[in-house]
């Protein structure tokens, strides 16, 4: 090993450890921004490193591609609002499959052009265990790549967020599944590139189908499993390249993203296999038919919701996906600071599996810069419910419906929710009077203490501000 | 089903089990009431307002324990009391089972299922049930009032014709329950209050309250290295004893609350800080009974120092306002009953979190300590007054509950033994591939060794990520997400590799194509999180 080499190690092992202490920053707000610096700083060591291995130098094309990159990269981070958060994250998980696809095949391409054979039908030179690695990693790659591709689509409203279902599809996993397997085995023994190919191509049809069964209130889980998809993929092409620094960081990403996915599905109680396999939100309509509540539901309008929020001393606020749709986070933190102002204590509660991604209230909500410290987790506000005096729920609705704990025929039932109508005063600002995003009918719309808002929730908002100021 | 309640019998105990309102509830409920006579006449209940409740009254305490089938008491019983207890009864009161190992025995030997009120876990759905922290508001209360009541002038400062008062100056240390109901007590009394705790997380409910908060310039967090209760470092210690001191000349009124579970309470008031003190001024130490902060402190007592300082260490506070304490306590106990089924279906069931971890004896057999709880609301707070961590509250009466759920969400023991027998499972099943590799294929021997040594790397690095990622706070998750992503695209090293070839061919521009997408992918990633997190803030 040369010296720069050997340096180039020392870098991977200091770049590994910057990475670790990155996530560590993240564990409060006060150190997150640490954190993200140091994530940069590694990133840049590693990358730096890299260039300086002995070798040919590194030709203009290398170069230019990593400027361009990090040019689209930094122009695609500054343009997107951050009701799109969603998609971008998404966006970008399907870059790293892409990457490890390419690296994949660059391998290959390699390995077959200096075994001297005529390159499209040659095979590749390589010891079975590089064979097996380079497969491995194309293959989760291009599931990562296809996946995370549908993902976008979903959350950006391209292709609809409903789940797909196709008859037999447990089947038709297997039967890609074996299809993966009987391509790794030609591949394993002669290393032919259309080998390798028809893995890849079974795998992008994979990932579509996984995703495409996933859908409605299931889609913080998607992406968070992308996210692990997209380290796992980081960590096989270390193995291919018998690279530390790409293993470990793979691993931290992907046990991350695994983490986060049984987070949100705890939230939910379910399992994630049930979550990745269950292709829940399609089956919920055809609940049990008892499960249709009955009654009127009840209107308010603006000025008398101004006026209750103005005698009310305890208020709370539950925001969901439709805020982030219709924008509202920068309205719902005017009518806040107006409350406050008066003397009635505003908090925010925020459900596990609210919004599209973990954590997506809590982001909103402080680009429009509420305070975090009366933003609150459903455990921590459940108990202060019944003494509150108005709940204003925008744009959410699973979250809240009390069939999930009193419906057995409901297919929530048994989701840890929001207990809103446990409250005085229950205001639900909802655009139509159509089902939620799981399509489940809400009960909580037929309470006596509930009242309906109508509209979108950000035209919402600002009329209840306006009555408010007037007030 | 029958309780009862019974006159405490320790001598200037005042608190009664419940008020008349309390038993009003439980008639009201379905459960029948006997009341000794006089039980609440340190509170300030006459009998007859139990009566008027619905409850029947005894004569004598025997009478109470002879009928009741669960009995209700504030303080530990006596062992002449515990003599009384019979199988089958229930009792329920603060026991410290640490401190009184042979009370334990004595009615575990006598067949009853007792309750301590001091064993109920420290989890959020038990904050109704948390007698602990009820008295611990009162406490605090009672403290600011003990000192005002000493103290020779104002709290608030005033303007006169007859001259200027300055404001009293109160600091009060350690955070929990009792501080923050000091702090909000002071400052409703017009004083200025400073309040020193070693957690930096509580300094917003400090603050919250109106007061100022001390700390320490040195790096070192009270939370999660596990804390004060194993020690801070000597270079924190002495710092915060230079700040002791430099307040002790400055400050009218000290309130110390400092307590570590099953420990003595730190010294942390020593007696050259009383020294420095202005004569007049009121030490007053809330842990007294745990052998108190203050060096000086008499428990049970109030001495005045040689300097006129008056150092106050009873141990009674609740007492000392057995009306209000008694009707909290009496909430509690409903909470608790409620809890375990009330008079219709009241049963002992080990499987709710809140009755196994009070439940002391059972059926004969002693049931204490009770095995750790299915999930633990936080790595232990530590710190002066760690059992108790409030959230940031407006007002004192209502402190309450722990924080709970901003610390991470930790993996349940089991699902973490799962965890790492899988993985145990997966390194063998994959080292035993790389070994039958090995035996096929004559040139991959040193391919096996340098799999297996990467194969270590990656379990350990899934185990570094696994621990790390669990501290993150669940308002993180969006930015976790985005920067694990943006760590992600250190793949283009794999594609910076590739591209670093002597000749341009398909296999270098493949690689260059990866470099750039997980190029835009790392930008991407960094620059988002770091517009995310720019936006939280308080």
């Amino acid at each position: 090993m040369s010296l720069a080499d050997s340096l180039a190690v020392l870098a991977y092992l200091v770049a590994a450890v910057l990475f670790i202490l990155s996530l560590r920053g993240l564990s409060s707000q006060e150190t997150a921004r640490r954190g993200n610096v140091y994530g940069i700083i590694g990133m840049a060591i590693a990358i730096v490193a890299t260039l300086s291995i002995k070798g040919p130098d590194p030709s203009a094309w290398l170069i230019a591609s990593i400027g361009i990159g990090a040019a689209i990269g930094g122009v695609m981070a500054a343009r997107v609002g951050m009701t799109q958060m969603p998609e971008l994250v998404a966006l970008l998980h399907s870059f790293v499959g892409m990457a490890a696809v390419l690296v994949g095949y660059s391998i290959q391409l390699a390995a077959a052009k200096h075994a001297g054979l005529a390159e499209a039908a040659s095979g590749a030179n390589l010891p079975l265990k590089m064979l097996i690695e380079v497969y491995i990693d194309v293959v989760i790659g291009a599931i990562t790549l296809t996946g995370s591709v549908l993902a976008f689509l979903k959350l950006r409203g391209s292709v609809s967020g409903r789940p797909t279902l196709l008859p037999a599809r447990h089947w038709l996993n297997l039967g890609m599944l074996t299809a993966i397997i009987v391509f790794a085995v030609l591949y394993a023994r002669g290393g032919q590139t259309w080998a390798l190919a028809g893995g890849t191509a079974v795998a992008c049809v994979l990932g579509v189908h996984l995703v495409a069964a996933i859908g409605g209130a299931d889609m913080p889980v998607v992406v968070s499993m992308l996210n692990s998809y997209s380290g796992w993929t980081a960590s096989a092409a270390g193995f291919m390249l018998g690279n530390d620094l790409l293993i470990i960081t793979g691993a931290l990403v992907g046990s991350s993203g695994a983490i986060l996915s049984y987070i949100m599905c705890r939230a939910m109680n379910r399992s994630i296999w049930n979550v990745i396999f269950g292709g829940f939100g399609a089956e919920a309509p055809k609940g049990a038919p008892g499960a249709q509540p009955a009654g009127e539901v009840a209107d308010i309008d603006h000025a008398t919701l101004a006026g209750k929020l103005i005698e009310a001393k305890q208020v709370v606020i539950v925001p969901g996906y439709g805020m982030a749709v219709a924008r509202a986070q920068h309205a719902v933190r005017e009518l806040t600071e107006l409350l406050r102002a008066r003397g009635v204590n505003v908090r925010f509660a925020i459900h596990p599996v609210a919004g599209r991604l973990p954590g997506h209230m809590n982001v909103l909500l402080a680009e429009a810069s509420v305070p975090y410290d009366i933003v609150l987790e459903m455990d921590e506000i459940n108990a202060d419910l019944p003494a509150t005096d108005a709940v204003i729920v925008i744009g959410a609705n699973d979250i809240v419906n009390p069939g999930a704990e009193d419906d057995p025929g409901s297919p929530i039932y048994g989701m840890p929710v929001l207990q809103v109508w446990k409250s005085k005063l229950v205001v639900v600002n909802k655009r139509s009077r159509a089902a939620g995003y799981a399509g489940v009918d809400n009960p909580l719309f037929y309470k006596p203490v509930t009242r309906m808002l109508f509209g979108d929730a950000k035209d919402a908002v600002e009329k209840v501000v306006a009555a408010l100021r007037a007030a | 089903m029958k309780l009862g309640i019974v006159k405490e019998t320790r001598p200037d105990e005042r608190r009664v089990a419940a008020s008349p309102t309390t038993v009003a509830r439980w008639i009201k409920a379905g459960w029948e009431v006997v009341v000794e006579r006089s039980a609440g006449d340190g509170a300030s209940y006459p009998d007859q307002a139990y009566a008027d409740a619905g409850a029947s009254l005894a004569a004598t305490a025997a009478e109470v324990w002879r009928d009741a089938d669960v009995l209700l008491k504030v303080r530990p019983p006596t062992l002449d009391e515990a003599a009384l207890a019979r199988a089958g009864q229930t009792v329920v009161s603060f026991l410290f089972p640490a401190q009184h190992p042979e009370l334990v025995e004595a009615l575990r030997d006598r067949g009853a299922t007792v309750l301590a009120m001091d064993c109920i876990p420290r989890i959020s759905r038990a904050q109704k049930v948390d007698a602990l922290s009820s008295m611990a508001n009162i406490s605090g209360y009672r403290a600011v009032v003990e000192a005002a009541n000493r103290f020779g002038s104002f709290f608030t400062g005033q303007m006169t014709a007859a001259g200027k008062v300055a404001p009293a100056r109160v600091l009060i240390i350690g955070a929990g329950v009792a501080g923050l109901a000091a702090i909000g007590a002071a400052k409703g009394l017009g004083a200025i209050v400073r309040a020193f705790d070693v957690r930096p997380s509580v300094a917003d409910q400090i603050r919250s309250l109106g007061a100022e908060f001390l700390t320490v310039e040195i790096e070192e967090s009270g939370e999660g290295q596990g804390g004060y209760a194993k020690e801070m470092s000597k270079e924190f210690i002495d710092a915060e004893m230079a700040l002791f001191r430099a307040q002790a000349k400055e400050v009218n009124i000290v309130i110390t609350t400092a307590l570590i579970p099953g420990k003595p309470a730190p010294k942390l008031w020593l007696a050259d800080m009383v020294a420095a003190m202005k004569p007049g001024s009121v030490v007053i130490d809330l842990a007294a009974e745990q052998g108190g902060n203050c060096e000086l402190t008499q428990p049970g007592q109030e001495i005045v120092s040689p300097g006129g300082v008056t150092v106050v260490g009873y141990t009674d506070f609740p007492s000392r306002m057995a009306n209000v304490s008694s009707e909290l306590y009496g909430t509690n106990l409903w909470h608790l009953l409620d809890e375990m089924g009330g008079a219709a279906g009241f049963k002992v069931d080990q499987g709710n979190d809140i009755v196994r971890g009070a439940l002391v004896a059972h059926g004969g057999e002693k049931t204490w300590p009770p095995p750790p709880p299915r999930v633990e609301p936080r790595p232990a707070a530590p710190a002066p007054a760690p059992r108790v961590e409030p959230k940031p509250a407006h007002e004192p009466a209502v402190v309450k509950g722990r924080g709970h759920g901003h610390g991470a969400p930790p993996a349940p023991p089991s699902k973490t033994a799962a965890m790492v027998m899988s993985l145990v499972g997966i390194v063998a099943a994959l080292a035993w591939m790389g070994l039958r590799f090995g035996q096929a294929d004559a040139t991959v021997g040193a391919d096996t060794a340098a799999l297996l040594q990467h194969l270590t790397v990656f379990v350990l690095a899934v185990f570094v990520g696994w621990q790390v990622v669990w501290n993150v706070t669940p308002a993180l998750h969006t930015p976790l997400m985005s920067v694990t992503n943006a760590i992600s695209g250190i793949i283009v090293v794999g594609g910076i590799l590739g591209a670093r070839q002597a000749d341009l061919d398909a296999s270098v521009v493949v690689a260059v194509a990866a470099t750039l997408f997980a190029t835009i992918n790392i930008a991407g990633g960094f620059l988002v999180t770091r517009r995310m997190l720019a936006m939280f803030r308080k």
